[in-house]
């Protein structure tokens, strides 16, 4: 594209995104074992989101990712986390038991390993849905007042 | 006698997850309703969500009243003593009734007002806030855990400021307001936070049943003072305690006039039960320095609150800002009785709390009535309303005879509780403050109802209109409870009662 001022930030940034994007995974998957977390990966996601709408523009972003997905993603994620509890609550054990999730006898650790990944997979989702969601609305913010009303 | 038919006819599931399936409820509804496509949809879910949390709080207080303890415990995922516990007694299934009862009937009566105050592709979304309030309200006054009850307080509040700000349609003071309220709920919630981080270093638990049998043995430690003082002042600022309520007049002036019928009738309810429940069951009065707060803290700064902020109440133009003054005055009249600190003071204030509910409840969702069909709040509005909308206005008028505390309203009979109780303990001056403050209620409320039953109206073309049906039901209702509980009182007086010797940890008082 001639006379495009920012095509190194592009191509930068193109490649960025998807290693962005993977490493956010791996910060949610490495959680279990060191630093890390649902909170931070899904913050990371949702910098992926930023860069792009940085670099090639708000409506562009807008057109990948719409801002009804990231309101819709937050709100899943919530459903997901509250949803694990209920679940367990159904199998007859208390709100957020994940030991009655599989109804295993004490002792076995698969309940205690999927609720809480499934429930890491709930943050991520409220989290980088949440904070897309933020930032759509505070850049997408038509002003008011124009600057030369003042 | 419901309540035993409740309990034999609920299911073991609902009876055993009872205390928590309330908070649940809307939880999970709140999010399904940010995805509802429909507004109709999801105002029926939320009702659905508010009524199943009544339903679950009304078997919780069963419960509570036929277990022997009177205590219900529920370990979130059960981890038992390491997790989160929430702990129900008599105290908080009242608060809890009182909080899922009002969002019940104020989801009824909502429907016409969001109409008119929410843009229509943002009433889900309206509904959902509302609903993750209400979640976080019934989380305050049903966990035990001293840390969770931040994260309750955090919830409700944040929806909060969402529900305010959304009176930017109409008013655009609305969001100087949120922003207020924000700022200082922060503040709050903040402070609240650095005193359970001082409790937390010096007990080592965040469970508040056990931090209350580890206190004792740390009595004159520094580190507990200063993170009791960080408590009392976050959740009085919570509670609108005065000189701490700036941020609620402009709050309940501006918001959406549902929102302001929903907090004024629980928000500030359930911050003075969080704060009860620190000054008794967490603290007690072997504390030195909590009887000098009660006597010369509390009780002067409630008193302040029922003189002053009813002498604003009578200035008042907007009836909105009037209410909400007069809001902080009875706040004051409940700090009062907590400050007597003995179990007859706690069941006044607990008593008054209750009422207040009913009756600010009530004068609340009239004035959304005269909103949704005529607008304008301020008392000229008013007048002549008595000829034009005579149901809406009657049904006002009770639960204003009610807030001046005149025989035969719930108002007289929380007022005459808190008077032997003042009396009973000696202090006779007070009562003085108290007739004081009810004759600036006769006031106010008197230049309300001159304006409405014996003025012309402002603008003699007026049609005759009624508030729709949906709102005079649950309006009505809760009129008929505030005359039905000013004849016989033993109902919320045996919750009350209940409820300050769950407080105070005394065996059933009588």
């Amino acid at each position: 594209m001639k006379g495009d001022h920012h095509i190194i930030l592009r191509v930068v940034a193109k490649c960025l995104i998807p290693l962005i994007l993977i490493y956010a995974f791996y910060v949610q998957f490495h959680g279990e074992v060191g630093a890390g977390g649902a909170f931070q990966a899904g913050v990371v996601l949702a910098v992926a989101l930023i860069l792009h709408s940085l670099v090639f523009g708000l409506t562009a972003t807008m057109r990948a990712v719409p801002p009804w997905f990231t309101r819709g993603l937050s709100a899943v994620g919530v459903l997901v986390y509250a949803g694990v509890g209920v679940w367990a609550m159904l199998n007859g054990g208390a709100y957020l038991e994940y030991q009655a999730l599989f109804f295993e006898p004490p002792g076995g650790h698969d309940g205690q390993h999927a609720g809480i990944i499934i429930i890491e997979l709930g943050v991520l989702f409220a989290v980088s849905g949440g904070l897309s969601t933020i930032f759509y609305a505070l850049a997408g913010r038509v002003a008011e007042i124009r600057d030369e009303d003042w | 006698m419901i309540l035993e038919l409740l309990l034999t006819s609920a299911p073991d599931w609902a009876i055993r997850h009872a205390a928590v399936l309330i908070v649940v409820v809307p939880l999970v509804m709140a999010p399904i309703l940010a995805l509802s496509p429909s507004a109709r949809l999801a105002w029926f879910l939320a009702l659905l969500a508010t009524a199943a949390s009544s339903y679950f709080a009304i078997l919780t207080l069963g419960i509570v009243q036929s277990t022997p303890g009177g205590i219900i415990e529920y370990w979130i995922g059960n981890w038992y003593l390491i997790g989160i516990e929430f702990r129900v007694d008599a105290l908080n299934a009242m608060i809890l009734l009182i909080v899922s009862g009002m969002a019940f009937l104020a989801t009824v009566f909502a429907w016409p007002t969001i109409l008119a105050d929410v843009e229509k592709q943002k009433i889900s979304l309206f509904l959902c806030a509302f609903l993750l309030c209400f979640a976080g309200l019934c989380g305050v006054a049903a966990t035990g855990d001293a840390f969770n009850l931040f994260v309750f307080l955090e919830i409700s509040s944040l929806s909060t400021y969402v529900l305010v700000a959304m009176g930017a349609r109409n008013d655009r003071r609305a969001l100087p307001a949120a922003f207020d309220y924000l700022i200082m709920g922060t503040i709050a919630a903040s402070f609240y936070i650095i005193g359970v981080g001082f409790l937390y270093a010096a007990t080592g638990t965040l469970n508040m049943a056990e931090m209350a049998a580890q206190l004792p043995a740390l009595a004159g430690n520094r580190s507990v003072q200063v993170g009791f003082a960080f408590i009392v002042v976050g959740l009085g600022l919570k509670a609108a305690m005065w000189p701490l309520h700036q941020w609620l007049p402009n709050a309940y002036s501006y918001s959406p006039s549902f929102v302001t019928m929903f907090l004024a009738a629980t928000a500030t309810k359930v911050a003075l039960y969080a704060l009860i429940r620190w000054l008794f069951t967490i603290f007690n009065l072997d504390y030195s320095f909590e009887q000098a707060i009660f006597t010369w803290v509390l009780a002067p700064l409630g008193i302040a609150a029922m003189v002053i902020c009813s002498f604003q109440a009578v200035f008042q133009t907007d009836v909105r800002r009037m209410l909400a003054y007069s809001s902080v005055a009875q706040v004051g009249y409940m700090i009062l009785g907590i400050s007597i600190a003995n179990a007859a003071g706690v069941s006044a204030g607990l008593l008054h709390l209750f009422n207040h509910s009913l009756m600010k409840g009530a004068l609340f969702m009239a004035l959304a009535g005269v909103c949704l069909t005529y607008k304008g709040t301020t008392v000229r509005d008013f007048a002549g309303l008595g000829r034009s909308a005579p149901f809406t206005m009657s049904a006002f008028a009770i639960a204003g005879l009610s807030l001046i505390g005149v025989p035969l309203t719930a108002g007289f009979m929380s007022k005459l509780q808190l008077g032997y109780a003042l009396f009973d303990h000696g202090w006779w001056w007070a009562v003085l403050f108290v007739v004081f403050s009810s004759f600036l209620a006769v006031l106010y409320v008197g230049r309300l109802l001159q304006a409405i039953f014996f003025e012309a109206p402002a603008n003699p073309g007026k049609p005759r209109k009624e508030a729709p049906l949906i709102v005079l039901v649950p309006l009505w209702i809760l009129a008929l409870a505030n005359i039905y509980f000013g004849i016989d009182a033993s109902f919320p007086v045996g919750l009350a009662n209940d409820g300050a010797a769950a407080a105070l940890g005394l065996e059933a008082l009588q």
